[in-house]
């Protein structure tokens, strides 16, 4: 399937937020690997240099050389204080902080369970149809009520996510039992999804393809079986799959109390 | 000096139990220690070694011992995913607490740090005694759920709640730990008390060597941390047996049936207080480590160790500042986003310290004359692994980028570096350099050479494979890693961990063999084989009981290397100065 997305590095990078975190990482990464480098050479110099021989005895170091030892320090600090002014504060509050307006994106309401994704579209009417946990059933995972008006042409899948390109997606994610994590690699988003928590998550796919969602916090015994598909199609070919889901009308279990 | 013939009532014979059983001697309660926690540290690696053909090998049967495993676990020697978290939880649960730290603190701060100090025995023996004896119960407590109904537990060494409130196995794990908490609890007032009240005259905080620094500010941190955790557990173990809900919210859906519980609770509360032990355990974990190290560079290089004030003021602000950065574990959790800044912030000013003082190891080599022993060689390489380990902190620590790092094998690379190439290899230097003290003779140098780059090459072979694999996006405490396409590419890279993982224990083989045959039959040691200057040195090795025949004095600093005009490169802190 999607085979050519994945290798030894970062997986393709497919959301619109994918590069800024990859820029933290890869940034990140050469300053170590630089830090690194410089310091063994320091450090290999010292062991062949310093090394034990007869009739050189140890130098004996005076006290004010300390002050020497902050330097590394200083530089660590300044490219910390950067990292956190210029880059991280900046991008997880784009991330994590500044949501979509439901008008103008694409809603999902996520359920997870041990061990399958649920998902929840509102339909056509845009409107999500009442939930209740009473009304879980094996063929109702999400306990959702057909005979709330709302809920007529509402959409629910299990391990399958449709999202349209260039647009953002809206996801309500919650958990019905234990705790799971939302994980798609290509999107380089993760959010846990906590039970007793409705917790939102944005993504705007940039490229159209087949991805992986998987569940990335230990929720059982099947917690590696937990994933989903993910796929990005163009709005149009997303409308025109939306549609072709539509259910039929079909009789249920009627009244309830709360919803969730 | 009659502290310790108090708690004796006198000089009578001491039974065969009362010297090597319930003894109240630190140093045969440091020993008990220190067997106790290398082979908790050997059940825990074996643990990882079954695990380690799973990941290999997902779905093949597990060669020779499989058939031998009940067929719940493995049916026809295949292992279950409820097997392998069985396994993982154990493994992190082990290393953790029955391995690590007693290894750490219990032994090498029980043996050391009073002889640091020039002190007769600990503050009070009989706590100490009760320490181990509830260590002991406590851990094979642990080990017992393995033969009880349901097993053991199985929700990873975090137990988060609501997974650890409805899985099986839980409540063992539970009370064992507050049988395991209370023991370190004990142990820690009694080295909190021993180091700031029982130190030799002359022995100001200004002189006391680095190795009881780390032991104190531990001691601190195991006393702040460790409450919080035993109460949740406390919590935890009522919402698993009483019905109560502190941490599950009302409405929970277990396959397909509603959990019958009150609700109400809270799953972010169980993370909070764990972590508000757990990230401050960190440090428990490295600080004693950090403090063995420096004590072998500055024997082993002939010079006081660079920035001696720096390095004690580092160790305190570590230990500070590790009580405001727990919920760097929790970024993602689904607490608030704007917390997120907070602990970011905190998380990058902890590094500072931590610079600090491997910067100030460095430089303490600087100028030197150092000598390739064993011990050294042991403490040498920390340097390099244990910095592999910070700098990998980084990007875990850095919101954005975690938000990809978290909870992949990334962080299982990053924390066994810590871990393994630090603590456990500061714990083998420190095993080399003070087994002259424990038995009065040496370790024999060729094995240790083996042992030395065995351990090293293996070591970086299983780890740093895992920093590819969580690159790619690989999930943590998978059972079956090729269960998700994202994770195929980097399946052999598994192979390699593996691989190095059993050899690994191969060559754990020679320190083993070593370790006894020197017991028994190793060189006698001259009373400071290593030229060095502490206290721990003015006795004989083994110290008998009561330790120093007259209370040592001390006149200078724990270093005083290569001083100008004395007539040997070191000075010991109890020599008197001719005037
Ligand atoms: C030297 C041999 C060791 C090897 C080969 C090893 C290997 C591993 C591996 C592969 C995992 C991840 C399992 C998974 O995610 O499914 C793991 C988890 C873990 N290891 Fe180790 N480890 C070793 C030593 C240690 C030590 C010394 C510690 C001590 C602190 C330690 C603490 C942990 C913890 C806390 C976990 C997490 C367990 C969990 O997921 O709940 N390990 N180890
Ligand atoms: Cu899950
Ligand atoms: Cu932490």
């Amino acid at each position: 399937m999607n085979g050519n997305n994945y290798g030894w590095g970062l997986p393709v990078a497919a959301s619109s937020y994918a590069h800024d975190i990859d820029f933290g990482i890869i940034l990140i990464h050469v300053a170590m690997v630089a830090i690194f480098v410089l310091w063994g050479i320091f450090f290999t110099y010292l062991l062949l240099k310093y090394r034990r021989r007869d009739g050189v005895p140890a130098e004996r170091e005076h006290e004010h050389g300390a002050l020497k030892s902050l330097a590394p320090d200083i530089v660590v600090m300044v490219f910390e204080i950067g990292l956190i002014v210029f880059y991280a504060i900046p991008s997880w509050s784009k991330i994590k902080m500044n949501f979509p307006q439901p008008g103008e994106a694409n809603q999902v309401d996520i359920i997870a369970e041990q061990f399958a994704w649920n998902i929840h579209y509102p339909g056509a009417d845009g409107k999500f149809g009442r939930r209740d946990p009473k009304l879980v059933h094996f063929s109702n995972p999400i306990g959702l009520d057909r005979d709330d008006k709302d809920a007529q042409d509402d959409v629910v899948l299990a391990n399958e996510i449709h999202m349209p390109l260039g647009k953002p997606t809206l996801i309500r994610l919650s958990s019905k039992d234990v705790i799971h994590s939302f994980f798609i690699p290509e999107f380089r988003i993760k959010q846990d999804a906590m039970p007793g928590m409705v917790i939102p998550v944005w993504v705007t796919p940039t490229a159209v393809g087949k991805y992986e969602l998987s569940c990335a916090q230990l929720c059982g015994f099947a917690h590696s079986f937990m994933r989903a598909d993910v796929i990005v199609d163009t709005p149009e070919d997303f409308d025109a799959w939306l549609k072709s889901h539509a259910p039929v009308k079909q009789e249920a279990p009627t009244k309830a109390a709360e919803s969730w | 000096m009659n502290t310790h013939d108090e708690h004796h009532g006198g000089h009578h014979e001491l039974t065969f139990w009362e010297k090597y059983v319930f003894s109240v001697d630190h140093k045969v309660i440091g020993l008990q220690y220190l067997i106790t926690s290398f082979i908790f540290l050997l059940i825990g690696f074996s643990l990882m070694m079954l695990m380690r053909w799973q990941l290999a090998f997902p779905g093949h049967p597990i060669p020779l011992i499989g058939g031998l495993l009940s067929s719940s676990l493995a049916p026809n020697g295949v292992m279950t995913g409820e097997f392998y978290n069985q396994l993982g939880a154990m493994h992190g649960t082990i290393m953790v607490f029955l391995g690590i730290v007693p290894l750490a603190v219990g032994a090498f701060g029980n043996y050391i740090m009073p002889l640091q100090i020039g002190a007769p025995d600990m503050a009070f023996p009989r706590l100490n005694m009760m320490s181990y004896w509830l260590y002991l119960p406590g851990g094979l407590m642990m080990l017992s759920s393995f033969i009880m109904p349901g097993g053991p537990a199985q929700s990873g060494w975090t137990s988060y709640a609501p997974l650890a409130i409805i899985n099986p196995g839980q409540t063992v794990w539970l009370l064992s730990m507050v049988v395991i908490i209370t023991s370190s609890l004990l142990g820690a007032i009694n080295f909190l008390v021993t180091g700031l009240n029982m130190r030799a005259p002359g022995l100001s905080l200004d002189r006391l060597p680095i190795f009881v620094w780390a032991q104190l500010v531990t001691s601190v941190l195991l006393l702040l941390a460790f409450p919080p955790l035993e109460a949740a557990a406390v919590l935890q173990l009522a919402d698993r047996v009483m019905g109560t809900s502190f941490y599950l919210p009302s409405g929970l859906i277990i396959l397909g049936q509603p959990l019958k519980a009150s609700g109400g609770g809270q799953p972010l509360l169980w993370q909070h207080l764990f972590w508000f032990l757990a990230h401050p355990e960190v440090y428990v974990l490295v600080l004693p480590p950090m403090g063995i190290v420096s004590e072998i560079i500055a024997s082993g290089t002939r010079k006081p160790l660079h920035g001696y004030k720096t390095m004690v003021g580092s160790m305190i602000s570590l230990g500070i500042m590790s009580f405001i950065v727990w919920a760097h574990h929790m970024f993602l959790s689904g607490m608030s986003p704007m917390l997120g800044n907070f602990f970011l912030v905190t998380t990058m000013i902890i590094s500072v310290p931590s610079v600090a003082i491997l910067t100030c190891m460095i430089f303490s080599l600087k100028g030197g004359s150092i000598r390739f022993t064993v011990p050294m060689m042991f403490a040498l390489a920390f340097l390099p692994l244990f910095g592999i380990g910070g700098l990998t902190g980084l990007p875990l620590g850095l919101t954005t980028t975690d938000i990809y790092l978290h909870d992949t094998y990334y962080v299982i690379g990053h924390f066994h570096y810590v871990v393994v190439t630090g603590s456990i290899i500061a714990l083998f230097a420190g095993t080399y350099y003070w087994f002259p003290k424990w038995y009065g003779r040496k370790m024999d140098e060729t094995l240790g050479k083996i042992h030395f780059w065995g351990t090293v090459i293996c070591m970086n072979g299983i780890f740093f494979p895992m920093f590819i694999q969580g690159m790619a996006g690989q999930n943590r405490r998978y059972f079956d890693p090729t269960a998700a396409h994202h994770n195929i590419p980097t399946q052999p890279l598994h192979i390699v961990s593996s691989v190095f993982a059993w050899l690994l224990f191969l060559f754990q083989l020679p320190f083993i063999y070593n370790f006894f045959k020197s017991m028994w039959h190793g060189e006698i040691s001259e009373e400071n084989p290593w030229q060095a200057t502490t206290l721990e040195w003015a006795c004989p090795s083994p110290p008998p009981h009561g330790n120093f025949a007259k209370t040592p004095r001390v006149y200078r600093g724990p270093y005083e290397y290569s001083l100008p005009g004395h007539k040997t490169d070191w000075f010991p802190q109890n020599e008197e100065a001719k005037a």
